[in-house]
C-alpha cells in the first residue's frame, strides 16, 4: 500500500499566548460570577443571554486554541462542530418538548 | 519518518488517532447533550426542595471553576514542554494538571458530601437526580483525565514519553481540555442561570 502524503504538523499557540488566554478565561469567569451577584441583573431576562454569550465565548477560546482547533485542520472543526450543534438542537427540542421555558 | 509513524496517517493526511479521538470527543458532545437537556427540561420542576437557589454554592464552585481553567493551561505547557523535549518541565506540568485534577475532584467530593448533609440526595428530588447525575458523569470522566495524566507522568519518568511521543499527550490534552469545556458550559447554565421558582 502506498504511504499517502502527510499534511505538515502546524505550529502551536506560544506560551505566551498560552497565558494571556488563560488570563482572559480568568477575567471572563470574574464577570460571570460579578454578574450573578448583581441584582439588577440577576432578576431579568438579560441574565440568561450574558452569561451564555460570555461562557459561548469561554468555549470557543479553549476550543480553538488550547485544544488546537484554530492551526489544525478544518477536518477536525467539522467532526467536532456537527455533534456539538445536534447536541444543542438535542437540548432545546427536549426544553421544547417538555415545556421547560415556560414558569 | 519511522515506519510506526507513518502507519497511524491516512489519505486525510492527518494522524488516525486523532480524528478517531476527535470523532470520540463529538460523541460525548452528545452525551452530555443529553444530560444538559435533561437537567434543564426537569429544572423548576421539582415538588419538594432542596432547590438550586437554597443549596448550590456559588463562591466555591467558582473556585473549583478557576482550578480546572488552570489546569487547562498547564496541560498546554506540559504538550509544549514534551514537544520541545524538555523532560523536566513536562513532568512538572502533568504533574501540575493531575493534581489540580485532583483537586477539583476534591471540591466536588466536598459538595456532594454537604448536599447529602443538607438532604439532598440523587433520589429526593428532579433536582438532585438531574444534577448528580450531570455533574457525577463529569467528575468521572475528570476522574479517568486524572488517571491518564498519571499514567503519561509514570511514562516520563521511565524516560518512554519523548517528543516522538507527543501525539499521546495532545490526545490526552484534547481529552483533558474537552473535560474543561464541559465544566465551562455546566457551571454556566446550572450554577449561575438559576432558572424557576424556588420551592
Amino acid at each position: 500500500m502506498s504511504q499517502e502524503v502527510l499534511e505538515k504538523p502546524r505550529a502551536h499557540p506560544s506560551a505566551r499566548v498560552y497565558l494571556s488566554i488563560a488570563a482572559i478565561l480568568l477575567a471572563i469567569t470574574v464577570v460571570e460570577v460579578a454578574i450573578f451577584y448583581i441584582p439588577a441583573i440577576r432578576g431579568t431576562m438579560a441574565l440568561a443571554p450574558v452569561l451564555l454569550l460570555l461562557s459561548a465565548g469561554k468555549f470557543a477560546l479553549v476550543v480553538m486554541f488550547y485544544m488546537h482547533l484554530k492551526p489544525d485542520s478544518k477536518l477536525f472543526t467539522a467532526i467536532f462542530t456537527v455533534p456539538l450543534v445536534l447536541a444543542a438542537a438535542v437540548i432545546l427540542a427536549l426544553m421544547t418538548l417538555l415545556g421547560a421555558w415556560v414558569y | 519518518m519511522s515506519t510506526a509513524a507513518t502507519a497511524h496517517y491516512t489519505s486525510t493526511g492527518q494522524d488516525t488517532r486523532k480524528i478517531a479521538f476527535w470523532t470520540f470527543i463529538g460523541s460525548e458532545c452528545m452525551l452530555f447533550g443529553t444530560l444538559i437537556a435533561t437537567y434543564l427540561s426537569y429544572e423548576g420542576k421539582s415538588v419538594v426542595g432542596p432547590t438550586p437557589q437554597e443549596i448550590l454554592n456559588i463562591p466555591l464552585t467558582s473556585v473549583s471553576t478557576f482550578v480546572l481553567l488552570m489546569s487547562s493551561l498547564a496541560m498546554v505547557l506540559a504538550l509544549a514542554a514534551v514537544m520541545r523535549g524538555d523532560t523536566r518541565y513536562s513532568r512538572v506540568w502533568l504533574a501540575t494538571t493531575a493534581g489540580l485534577g485532583g483537586v477539583f475532584l476534591g471540591f466536588q467530593a466536598f459538595e456532594f458530601t454537604q448536599f447529602v448533609d443538607e438532604g439532598l440526595k440523587i433520589s429526593t428530588n428532579l433536582f438532585g437526580s438531574t444534577f448528580f447525575v450531570l455533574t457525577g458523569c463529569h467528575g468521572l470522566h475528570v476522574l479517568v483525565g486524572v488517571i491518564w495524566l498519571l499514567t503519561l507522568l509514570i511514562l516520563s519518568a521511565r524516560g518512554k514519553l519523548g517528543p516522538e511521543e507527543a501525539m499521546n499527550v495532545e490526545i490526552a490534552g484534547l481529552y483533558w481540555h474537552f473535560v474543561d469545556v464541559v465544566w465551562i458550559v455546566i457551571f454556566t447554565v446550572v450554577y449561575l442561570i438559576q432558572r424557576g421558582p424556588a420551592a
